[in-house]
């Protein structure tokens, strides 16, 4: 059985505010389910498959269906794998309404990091019984210098660079000038990525995504309900995920679960890396993208570095636009969890909504991908490909 | 100017059952790593089963404390900075998470072998840190 062609997005919604220290975590959810669900045109009585995860309050499901008051679930899911869950969690959502378990599947992310003053920099707590956590948190290890780790074994491997690095989010500030609610609008240039602070070596502030609040819904829909909305229709073709992990201690950083999720989906869409016209790469880090548009076969292993350069995931510039609403680097990073906004920024281009300066003309075939947890140690990976119909 | 790591601050580990010989064998200044008697392969972080196998016959064996860097990131911003995380590969075949210390951290290159020094936690918690084998450049300057 394949999901190929057997659900769609039907609703996309992104909250607009950046820092909101006076919105409960839960109202965030609540705005943004109602912003997707009107996005539709369907009503919340229309909902019957709730999907969420650790950033929802109570960190599984219950809480937020509350809130919501949604009576008429039917499938819920709670699969939680960081800032890539969202991405999972289309993918799941199509299978459920392929199966026929359900016909209108709401899809939230809220949170306020940037209100509650996290940063990358910060040692964050873990949970109770965790298997590796003794080994590991005596040697603070935290969300940049995890990625940092893999960032400087790829420059040891392939000699990438830090000029290379930064093209990537030269590329991303290049979007966000034109996306009025981004965090960062200045267009910025490799050198000004390199005088930045070194934050971790490799890696300086300016390679590190924004801290922000907010989130982002998605609605998924079975055909006949896609096809009775007025809305351009975005048809989900593929998805694939994956963990990676440290393997009993042969640890190899120089690819992420992106090799694994991204093949998966290819097969089961029927494309090739070279036919996709846009892609969503979720963007904690510059390393981060590199990495990925490596695994999923957009050039081969180690030639990532020329691949971002020279403007090339520029829209309008370069042959594979990525991220046209800034990204995570410039637009907005909501509760820590790159993957919602990811399949938002993907939906606009197919529908022809993107920004008017960074749209893709005749944008048909979107992938969607993003890492949840670190590719320093532990990590999964998810990757979604949509077709405009 | 080199960099130090002025005071190292590491954070005490919660270990669950099982753990416990692991920091027994760091407060006598080893490295333990579980090896699988069935298949043979050496493994971390130690698991009360092989995660190459699935033998359940793992037991706790000597490191000799050498190995190389992976790679490793100065973390130059945030309360505990500077300091040097890196994944050494032990010898023996498994990498570890760990600190690079005693060292100018401006000098520490992936490739670099290093011994394993031992480490005080807060708690009194004693676990492996690692140091170059050979006295970096600017050490042997200042010499």
């Amino acid at each position: 059985m394949t999901i190929k062609g057997k659900a769609y997005i039907v609703g996309a919604y992104e909250h607009p505010l950046r820092k909101a220290p006076k919105h409960s975590v839960a109202q965030l959810h609540a705005e943004v389910a109602k912003g997707a669900i009107e996005d539709a045109g369907l009503r919340k009585e229309d909902i019957d498959a709730y999907f969420c995860a650790g950033d929802a309050p109570g960190a599984n499901a219950w809480s937020m269906a509350n809130y919501l008051n949604l009576n008429k679930l039917r499938h819920i899911d709670s699969t939680d794998m960081g800032g890539c869950s969202y991405l999972m969690h289309v993918g799941h959502a199509a299978q459920a309404i392929a199966a026929g378990k359900c016909n209108v599947a709401l899809i939230t992310l809220a949170g306020r990091p940037n209100s509650e003053g996290v940063s990358g920099t910060q040692v964050r707590s873990r949970g109770v019984n965790l298997p590796d956590a003794p080994f590991e948190m005596p040697y603070s290890p935290v969300t940049v210098n995890l990625y940092a780790m893999a960032a400087m074994r790829h420059m040891y491997e392939y000699g990438t660079t830090s000029e290379q690095l930064a093209w990537v989010k030269v590329a991303a500030s290049h979007h966000a000038q034109h996306n009025l609610h981004a965090m960062l609008r200045k267009v910025v240039t490799v050198q000004e990525v390199l005088d930045s602070p070194m934050v971790s070596d490799p890696l300086h502030r300016l390679d590190s995504c924004v801290v922000s609040d907010g989130g982002g819904a998605i609605i998924v829909a079975r055909p006949e309900i896609a096809r009775a909305l007025g809305r351009p229709r975005v048809r989900i073709i593929g998805a694939g995920e994956s963990t990676k992990h440290q393997m009993g201690g042969d640890i190899d950083l120089s690819y992420t679960g992106a090799a694994w999720s991204g093949p998966h989906a290819f097969e089961e869409a029927g494309v090739k890396p070279s036919d996709i016209q846009y892609a969503s790469v979720y963007d904690s880090f510059t390393i981060t993208v590199l990495l990925q548009l490596e695994d999923l076969g957009f050039c081969k292993k180690g030639e990532g570095g020329r691949f971002v350069s020279d403007g090339n995931l520029i829209s309008g510039v370069g042959k594979l636009p990525f991220n046209t609403d800034g990204g995570g680097l410039c637009n907005n990073h909501p509760a820590n969890r790159g993957g919602m906004t990811k399949v938002i920024e993907a939906v606009r281009q197919l529908r022809g909504e993107a920004h008017a300066q960074v749209q893709v003309p005749g944008c048909t075939l979107a992938l969607a991908t993003g890492i949840g947890g670190s590719i320093g140690h532990r990590h999964g990976a998810a990757t979604l490909i949509m077709e405009r119909e | 100017m080199p960099t130090f790591s002025p005071a190292p601050h590491f954070i005490d580990p919660v270990p669950n059952p099982g753990d416990e010989p692991y920091f027994e064998a760091a407060a006598r200044g080893v490295v333990a790593i579980k090896t699988c008697q069935a298949c043979g392969r050496t493994h971390h972080y130690p698991r009360a089963i092989c995660p190459f196998c699935w033998s359940a016959d793992v037991v706790w064996t000597d490191a000799q404390g050498t190995g190389v860097i992976y790679t490793f990131s100065v973390t130059r911003r945030g309360a505990a900075a500077p300091y040097c995380i890196a994944y050494v590969t032990l010898d023996e075949g498994p990498t570890l998470m760990t600190q690079i210390v005693d060292t100018d951290l401006d000098n520490v290159r992936i490739g670099q072998r290093v011994q394993a020094r031992f480490a005080r936690c807060e708690n009194g918690t004693m676990i492996p840190v690692f140091a170059p084998c050979e006295p970096d450049h600017a050490a042997k300057g200042n010499a």
